[in-house]
């Protein structure tokens, strides 16, 4: 249980990053950054990258901060770094709350937060954030740089909008306005697990109404996503038991729920009503 | 019979810090993977369930070997001669035909493990597959494929007993209550996967066996067998051990080939599994079919129980308890703790095409405990009682005691233990919490098991199997050396248990010194007796009494000789504080100066003592029953189906403590293993008999986040089954766990009219039959 040999490559700056990117992404060459992901498939061989492109030496990628209203989260900031609110108001918190639930203390220490989402695991916590959050990600190669919307990058399993060549340099998330609720709910088997099925929502509150509502559902399907189904269930309502159970159940209708050995997609309909109402409960 | 828990006067009684444990928390344990080695072997394994193999081809420029090339290897074949037992044989490689995902077809050797890995991966293996079967039931249906051609209907043991008297009581009976469980697959998941390190002595001429074991005097035994040659040519070492849980008692084909290897290449050869291999390929457990009746009374007491085992025991048999294990062990102890006259059980083991199955801790018992605490909730529903008050009918109350299967329970606390657990568990307190938090949507549930647990059971026990390997004793040799250190040298085999510290405390008493003059040494076939290893919740009865015998003979010596030297009565004589003292005088010497002249002045005892200060004795005992009591307090989340565990109990029987911190281990990492048998973990197959928990992202061992916290109430019943009058405990928390929590998330879900079964309990198991109790509503 070791991977199958493979080259590794050290740049110091993000430029000869993707220069060497360019070179080796067509002979399967992979980005390393945290390698909480990669390396253990690459230890079971489910993954055999032909060449490393090691990111963690370029210091301009560990950038943590808000620009033009939105936070700007670079490559090798690790998922530690949110345990206390990196910003003030909603999205500090609400950070905050999602990454005591990914994985465990060692991993959250090197893991990044960007990694994750150039990962594109389907249960990953910060993909079902980013979508709720409508994200933008921004892709960098010798071509330059671009932004994608979260709502175009996520297409499948581990399998997003990303070129070969592409290193995932930055995500941005839109700060969240001060009364914005948000909730966060995920259902696994063991702490620190992959979730089954889990929710990010969060909505304003306009005259007791609900106003923008966002309801992201991760870990039941082949990627996370908005739930427009569901949002619409919310909008423009008071916050009800009724109203959110109501927005579960279509969430639930929704999802093409993914099935494996030890979960059925009836199963996993069940959770999706579950968290999403939990998650919304939360919120409040 | 003393109640309640010894003030120690001695050593025993004491929580001493085990002296096992500075090298390991500081990194320098020894293990077999430790050593280097100038050959590495990966391991070829089959991609399929069952098969004819057409051709294996090496990469070019690799070192491999195949079944041809151990040609003149014997097989395994492990041999039992009651229950219509089946022997059937397992080549250490695959020849000719494959029966189980991950078994070895060849080995590549190379320079480095990961070289070897490399070259592995490389080999071209061509078999030609045929359907394989999966499920036990599928096994022995009509027309099923065979797994081995001599085990007909894929049955390789038919066990069946009836008492004279169970045909009429059962007929008579007023009350049945009939129940059919199912516990999923396990493995036991040590630490340490399996590894070997054999090496060529030139100047012995022989190979020494480092090997991860539970019974390194065995394991030389067959792997010498096996391969041909006379056990002097083979030193089996068992250095540290990372857990076994029964794993490691079992002859891994592994080994055998890796013994081959060095002895044929001359040279140091090593393996270490990966825990892939681990998961796939080392031994499973826990697959068993249980259908179970209880005929009952008018006041609720068992009077007849009927029985049908069947065990999936996967594709070869284990040595040396053999395919039969799972299955005899279910059959001769279902009963539990309760007094039940008549019985009558069938238990068979069935050949799949699925990794062999081996004990796992419990051997069965945490499925048939499983079983009958279940028939003992159903039936007090029936009858409008309580869980206590049905146990307390039906306890077995008077010692000694002979069960419907003819074994004994000794001197034993089977209803007082159950009290007191019962006491702590403030039952009319949690029913008035499960109320309060029904109304509000929650659903608190309580839950028990009473059981007995066999241990420290010496050759009758496992003859009555009708093993062809019948273990059971156990020797210690014990010596004071000519500077008053007293060494110990066990057959026995810890691996974890403690039991250097527990024997240097048993020691220490008797001879009067202090535990730091005490070594034990043991797991080297050439330093230590003949013995068979640790497995069984043995080792502390056993080698524990052996081990007192010992010392014993050595202390009558001390005492002659310092009666001798100090011109007093022997009976005058008392040792202690590291001197020989001659009672209500200063007259005194120590015991150091005693070991000397036992070696270097014999001449001052003018023959009356023979040279020297070590003994031997060895320990056969019948076996002893400690017995607890659990109760589970879990939490049903009915929407997610999720089990949460608010608190665990244990009161336990475990006969005398000699040292209560090691019997608490023994007991929270039982429980902990338990709970993983309950809720966590399950290796599942295919229907094409392909593995799909290989790793530890399906296979789900919980982890601290989901054990609780768990109380400890001890009694200790002196016991004249046990020379220290210490029974085993090694097994009891796996054993008790599962049935204390199915029963308590039966209990949260009693609204809903749904029975919980099957292990492990998964959420979606638990949703599954929530859905299926609504729908039967609706």
């Amino acid at each position: 249980m070791k991977p199958a040999p493979f080259q590794y490559h050290a740049p110091r700056s993000l430029q000869e990053a993707v220069a060497i990117l360019a070179q080796v992404a067509p002979a399967d060459g992979r980005v390393l950054a945290g390698g909480q992901s990669l390396v253990p498939i690459m230890a079971f061989r489910l993954a055999r990258p032909s060449h490393l492109v090691d990111i963690n030496g370029i210091e301009a990628l560990a950038r943590l901060a808000v620009e033009n209203g939105k936070l700007c989260i670079g490559a090798c900031v690790r998922h530690a770094a949110f345990e206390r609110p990196v910003v003030e108001g909603p999205l500090g918190r609400l950070l905050a709350m999602v990454v005591r639930h990914i994985a465990h203390s060692p991993i959250r220490a090197r893991g990044t937060f960007c990694g994750s989402i150039a990962h594109a695991d389907p249960a990953s916590e910060w993909c079902a954030l980013v979508a709720a959050l409508d994200g933008e990600i921004v892709a960098t190669s010798v071509r330059g740089a671009r932004v994608i919307a979260a709502g175009q990058f996520f297409a499948g399993i581990m399998a997003t909008a990303l070129a070969e060549d592409e290193v995932l340099t930055e995500v941005r998330l839109p700060l969240l306005a001060p009364d914005t609720r948000c909730g966060f709910y995920e259902f696994n088997r063991r702490a620190g697990d992959f979730a089954l099925a889990m929710a990010v929502v969060h909505f304003r509150l306009v005259e007791g109404r609900m106003f923008k509502p966002r309801v992201a559902i991760g870990g039941a399907e082949t990627h996370p996503r908005r739930v427009a189904a569901a949002e619409a269930a919310l909008a423009a309502n008071a916050p009800s038991p009724r109203v959110f159970a109501d927005a579960a159940a279509r969430a639930a209708r929704d999802v093409e729920p993914l099935e494996d050995a030890q979960t059925n997609a009836q199963y996993r309909r069940e959770l999706v009503v579950a968290v999403t109402r939990r998650a919304l409960e939360a919120a409040l | 019979m003393s109640a309640g828990v010894a003030v120690p006067t001695g050593w025993v009684g004491r929580s001493l810090r085990r002296i096992e444990d500075p090298a390991l928390v500081r990194g320098s344990g020894r293990f077999t993977s430790d050593l280097p080695a100038a050959l590495w072997v990966r391991f070829v394994r089959s991609p399929v369930a069952a098969g004819k193999i057409l051709r294996i081809v090496a990469p070019p420029g690799a070192r491999m070997v195949t079944a041809a090339d151990l040609a003149a290897v014997g097989p395994i074949r492990p041999m039992l001669h009651k229950f219509n037992y089946v022997p059937i044989e397992q080549r250490v490689l695959a020849a000719d035909v494959v029966r189980f995902v991950g078994e070895p077809l060849a080995a590549i050797l190379a320079p480095s493990r990961e070289e070897a890995e490399d070259l592995a991966e490389r080999v071209h293996v061509e078999i030609d597959a045929t359907s394989a079967i999966v499920d036990a039931y599928a096994a022995i249906a009509a027309g099923a494929p065979l797994v081995h051609a001599q085990a007909r209907g894929n049955i390789i043991v038919d066990a069946r007993v009836a008492t004279p008297g169970f045909a009429a009581a059962s007929a008579a009976a007023r009350h049945r209550v009939r129940l059919r469980i199912r516990s999923r697959r396990q493995n036991a998941l040590p630490l340490e996967p399996r590894a070997a390190h054999a090496a060529w002595d030139p100047v012995e001429r022989r190979i020494i066996l480092h090997c991860s074991t539970q019974m390194p005097h065995l394991m030389r035994t067959i792997i010498a067998q096996l391969i041909g040659m006379a056990e002097s040519g083979l030193r089996v070492i068992a250095p540290d051990v990372g857990g076994g849980f029964g794993q490691k008692m079992s002859l891994a084909a592994e080994y055998v080939v890796v013994a081959w290897l060095a002895r044929s290449l001359r040279t140091s050869v090593a393996w270490t599994e990966d825990r892939r291999e681990n998961l796939i390929a080392s031994f499973h457990a826990r697959d068993q079919h249980i259908d179970l009746e209880g005929m009952f009374d008018d006041a609720a007491r068992l009077v007849a129980l009927r029985a049908d085992v069947l065990a999936n025991v996967g594709a070869y048999a284990c040595y040396p308890t053999t395919g039969a294990v799972e299955a005899l062990m279910a059959m001769a102890e279902m009963p539990g703790p309760y007094d039940v006259r008549d019985y009558s059980c069938t238990a068979r083991g069935v050949l799949t095409h699925t990794c062999p199955m081996a004990p796992y801790r419990g051997v069965s018992r945490p499925v048939i405990t499983f079983a009958i605490e279940r028939l003992m909730d159903k039936a007090a529903a029936a009858f409008g009682i309580d869980a206590p008050t049905i146990r307390r009918r039906n306890l077995v109350r008077a010692f000694p005691y002979t069960t419907a299967t003819g074994l004994v329970f000794d001197e034993a606390s089977y209803v007082e233990t159950m009290d007191a657990a019962v006491l702590a568990a403030d039952l009319p307190a949690f029913r008035a919490r499960q109320a309060a938090a029904r109304l509000q949507g929650r659903y608190l549930g309580i839950g028990m098991s009473t059981f007995c647990e066999r241990t420290g059971y010496g050759t009758p026990a496992f003859a009555a199997r009708g093993m062809d390997v019948t273990p059971g004793w156990e020797t210690v040799v014990l010596g004071i050396d000519p500077s008053g250190c007293v060494e110990a040298r066990i057959g026995s085999s810890p691996h974890g248990q403690g039991l250097r510290t527990a024997l240097s405390q048993i020691i220490a008493d008797e001879l009067g010194v202090s535990p730091e003059r005490v070594t034990v040494v043991h797991g080297d076939t050439d330093r230590t007796p003949y013995g068979w290893g640790t497995f069984a919740s043995r080792s502390l009865v056993i080698a524990g009494g052996a081990a007192l015998m010992a010392a014993r003979k050595v202390r009558a010596k001390l005492i002659g000789m310092a009666a001798d030297l100090l011109e007093a009565a022997p009976e005058d004589i008392v040792l202690g504080d590291g001197v020989a003292r001659v009672s209500g005088t200063d007259r005194a010497m120590a015991i150091d100066a005693l070991a000397r002249a036992a070696y270097h002045q014999t001449h001052r005892f003018k023959g009356t003592f023979a040279p020297g200060l070590a003994e031997s004795a060895t320990y056969d005992p019948p076996g002893t029953f400690s017995n607890a009591c659990h109760i589970a307090l879990v939490e049903v989340d009915i929407e997610t189906g999720r089990v949460g565990i608010e608190k665990f109990l244990v009161a336990e029987d475990a006969g005398r403590l000699i040292n209560p911190m090691i019997v608490d281990g023994q007991i929270h990492g039982g429980v902990a293993q338990g709970i993983a048998n309950a809720l966590y973990e399950e290796v599942i197959y295919d229907a094409g008999g392909d593995i799909l928990t290989a790793t530890l992202a399906d296979y789900l061992p919980p982890t601290a986040r989901e054990i609780p916290p768990i109380a400890l109430h001890h009694r200790e019943t002196l016991t004249e089954a046990s020379l220290t009058k210490a029974k085993g405990v090694g097994e009891g928390g796996t054993i008790g766990a599962p049935a204390a929590l199915i029963n308590a998330v039966n209990d949260a879900l009693a609204p809903f009219g749904v029975s919980i079964d099957e292990i492990p309990a998964t959420p979606q198991r638990i949703r599954d039959a929530l859905r299926a109790a609504a729908a039967a509503k609706a």
